[in-house]
């Protein structure tokens, strides 16, 4: 179990100083996949170097299964981290970066060979660990990585976005890679992207960054459907952001219409921004019914899996509706310019606090 | 209507190569007309004049002759004419090797760290202390050594200071000393070693320092199973141009070592002018660029390898 606690950062001095963490405060559990979610410049990356020992603390503590570690060097931390460009040691080769970490610690030389073995089998990279690590492959150099890392089997693996520099088929693979991997080993994995999607598929947990502070901590679930706050939902997923008045466990949208919500802790009642997934909204041509309201179809952008409808409704609010595209083709959506009826879901509506 | 050329296949690009290849000959043609004449000319009448006889005024007779081959490490006892080693040569080759391997581990022992200090620095700091590297060059060879001569002749700054201090009773002897070669060559190199090490080190990429570390490897570790390898090229690189420099130099030893501490550059001077003997003094030259030789092949090879390997 890591606890961070009021975990600060500030990087330079006086006018050029620039604080990169902010009375951070988070718990990962051990064996959990956790993730830092956020975008570039976040302070996603500063955490992760914290925890690995790479920068101190300019503030607060960490500690790993209840000991303080935030005094210890990298080199006497039980912390091994994937790097975001793998940093292989090019002078070694693939089955000498995996010893590394072992060479160090010690480890009799036996235990080494059948250790590095064992890594090379589970990266699937047996055949080519007398190769040097410039000879082979973007993917190949990340299990490289990952071997190396995992091989003096650390109580906590950091991740520094290492599936960015793949291409997608490449990135997708991996991510149920590093998915079988973390359940295999049982290491608790800390894992750093910018990319909601990869968060979303992989994490037992995520934490959403921005400007230094963590948002909001919960399941890939959590996140998705229940943003505490507007940048959460803007950050993860294709949002829609309207205006309405809340008055206990009902809201009003600023365009009409009345739905059923549970507000979060600390939303008062009056004016609110509530947010609908665009994949809750669907048209279908003709007039409005209960709950339906009306608007014109602006753009209808076709992406393959789905349609994307960019929609303007009566008090002038851009909304955006996703449907999945049906195998016997779009029948019956007006053209852009057209007048349709939109229909949310039913609890499709969250409120969100500003 | 438009008529169509057609060319057989493969015709436009040996008729572009055929093009190419011209124009590549006559811009190094320049560059071939200076060697010739400027290196390759010279160094053929050293070969020559090493086979002759030496002239009785310096210059040579043109008669072929081994002398000058045989006495660069045999000399013909005055009393009795029998061959024996060339001491003086030898000791003066030893002390030669000797002390340009001594520069080269002394220029190494003081220019890795400050190599390393320039390297890590912000990067305005960085290009002043570069410069400040370089700006011994700026002033003549000779002149720096004379300074130096200034600091440790007998009533030289070290020795009053260290006087002074009560450190010492009486001044210690270091003019015209092996060390006050090799002090004064460590400090006429050492830019020469910096630069290389530093470029090096400039392009060492410092998260795999990280991972090292990451990784349980300790400070020294992490130097000597990362950082060293990795930086190797530079260190070879500035003992080359170190070592090479060394081997020939003139002018330090001339100043500091004084009359009877020659080294080989010293020597060949010598056989130009007193000693009046050019064909001695060609073979040495060529004994020295020998030297040179084997050290730079060796250069290449490791560094090709380390290429191959990595």
């Amino acid at each position: 179990m890591i606890e961070i606690e009021k975990a600060t950062k500030v990087f330079g001095t006086g006018d050029t100083a620039f604080m990169a963490l902010s009375n951070v405060d988070v718990t990962i559990a051990a064996n959990e996949f956790f993730t830092l979610l956020g975008p570039s410049g976040c302070g996603k990356t500063t955490l992760l170097r914290l925890i690995a020992g790479f920068e101190p603390p300019t503030m607060g503590s960490i500690s790993l299964a209840g000991k303080d570690i935030s005094r210890l060097p990298p080199s006497q931390r039980p912390v091994n981290t994937v790097f975001q460009n793998y940093a292989l040691f090019p002078h070694m080769s693939v089955a000498q970066n995996i010893a590394f970490g072992l060479e160090m610690l010690k480890k009799p030389k036996a235990e080494i060979r059948s250790t590095v073995d064992e890594m090379l089998r589970l990266v699937q990279m047996e055949e080519l660990k007398n190769r040097r690590t410039s000879e082979i492959s973007g993917g190949q150099q990340q299990r490289v990585a990952l071997a190396r890392a995992l091989a003096p089997h650390p109580e906590v693996l950091l991740l520094d976005e290492p599936l960015s520099a793949l291409d997608f088929k490449l990135r997708k693979e991996m991510q149920i890679e590093l998915k079988r991997l973390q359940n295999e080993t049982g290491i608790t994995f800390v894992f750093v992207t910018h990319d909601q999607e990869e968060a979303l598929t992989m994490s037992d947990r995520i934490a959403v960054m921005n400007a230094g502070k963590i948002l909001q901590v919960g399941s890939p679930r959590d996140i998705y459907e229940r943003p505490s706050e507007r940048f959460v939902a803007n950050f993860v997923g294709e949002s829609n952001f309207l205006n309405a008045e809340l008055s206990g466990s009902e809201v009003t949208l600023a365009v009409g219409g009345r739905f059923a919500v549970s507000a979060p802790n600390g939303v008062e009642d009056g004016k609110v921004s509530v947010l609908v997934r665009p994949e809750h909204i669907s048209v279908r041509a003709g007039g409005s019914g209960e709950n339906e309201l009306t608007a014109t179809i602006e753009t209808i952008v076709y992406s393959g899996e789905s349609t994307s409808i960019h929609l303007r409704l009566a008090n002038g609010e851009a909304i955006r509706a996703r449907m999945a595209n049906e195998p016997q083709g779009a029948g019956g959506l007006p053209a852009e310019g057209g007048q349709v009826a939109v229909i949310i879901a039913p609890c499709a509506i969250t409120v969100l606090r500003d | 209507m438009v008529e169509y050329q057609t060319y057989a296949p493969g015709e436009l690009e040996a008729e572009a190569r055929a093009s190419d290849y011209k124009s590549r000959w006559l811009l190094s043609l320049p560059a071939i007309l200076i060697i010739i004449f400027a290196a390759a000319g010279p160094l053929m009448v050293m070969v020559v004049y090493s086979f002759l006889a030496p002239g009785d005024y310096g210059n040579v007779k043109w008669e072929f002759s081994l002398e000058g081959w045989m006495n660069t490490v045999i000399q013909r006892d005055i009393f009795d004419d029998t061959l024996v080693w060339a001491d003086a040569h030898l000791s003066i080759f030893w002390r030669s090797l000797s002390l340009s391997l001594l520069t080269t581990v002394a220029t190494l022992v003081f220019g890795l760290p400050t190599a390393w200090y320039i390297a890590t620095q912000p990067s305005g700091k960085r290009e002043l202390l570069l410069y400040l590297v370089t700006v011994p060059f700026w002033a003549n060879l000779l002149v720096r050594t004379i300074a130096i001569q200034e600091l440790i002749r007998t009533e030289g700054v070290i020795n009053l200071v260290l006087l002074k201090v009560g450190f010492i009773n009486e001044p210690i002897q270091m003019m015209f000393t092996n060390f006050a070669i090799g002090f004064g060559m460590t400090y006429v190199y050492l830019p020469l070693m910096v630069l290389p090490i530093y470029a090096a080190v400039d392009k060492l990429d410092f998260r795999l320092v990280e991972a090292a570390h990451d990784l349980y490897a300790s400070r020294w570790t992490a130097f000597r199973r990362v950082i060293l390898p990795l930086i190797k090229p530079g260190i070879i690189a500035g003992s080359i141009l170190v070592f090479i420099p060394s081997l020939g130099a003139y002018v330090t030893p001339r100043v500091l070592g004084g009359g009877k501490n020659l080294m080989f550059g010293n020597l060949i001077e010598l056989q130009f002018g007193q000693g009046r003997n050019w064909p001695l003094g060609a073979a040495l030259s060529l004994m020295l660029m020998a030297a040179v030789m084997v050290a730079l092949i060796w250069y290449v090879r490791v560094t090709s390898r380390e290429q191959a390997d990595g």
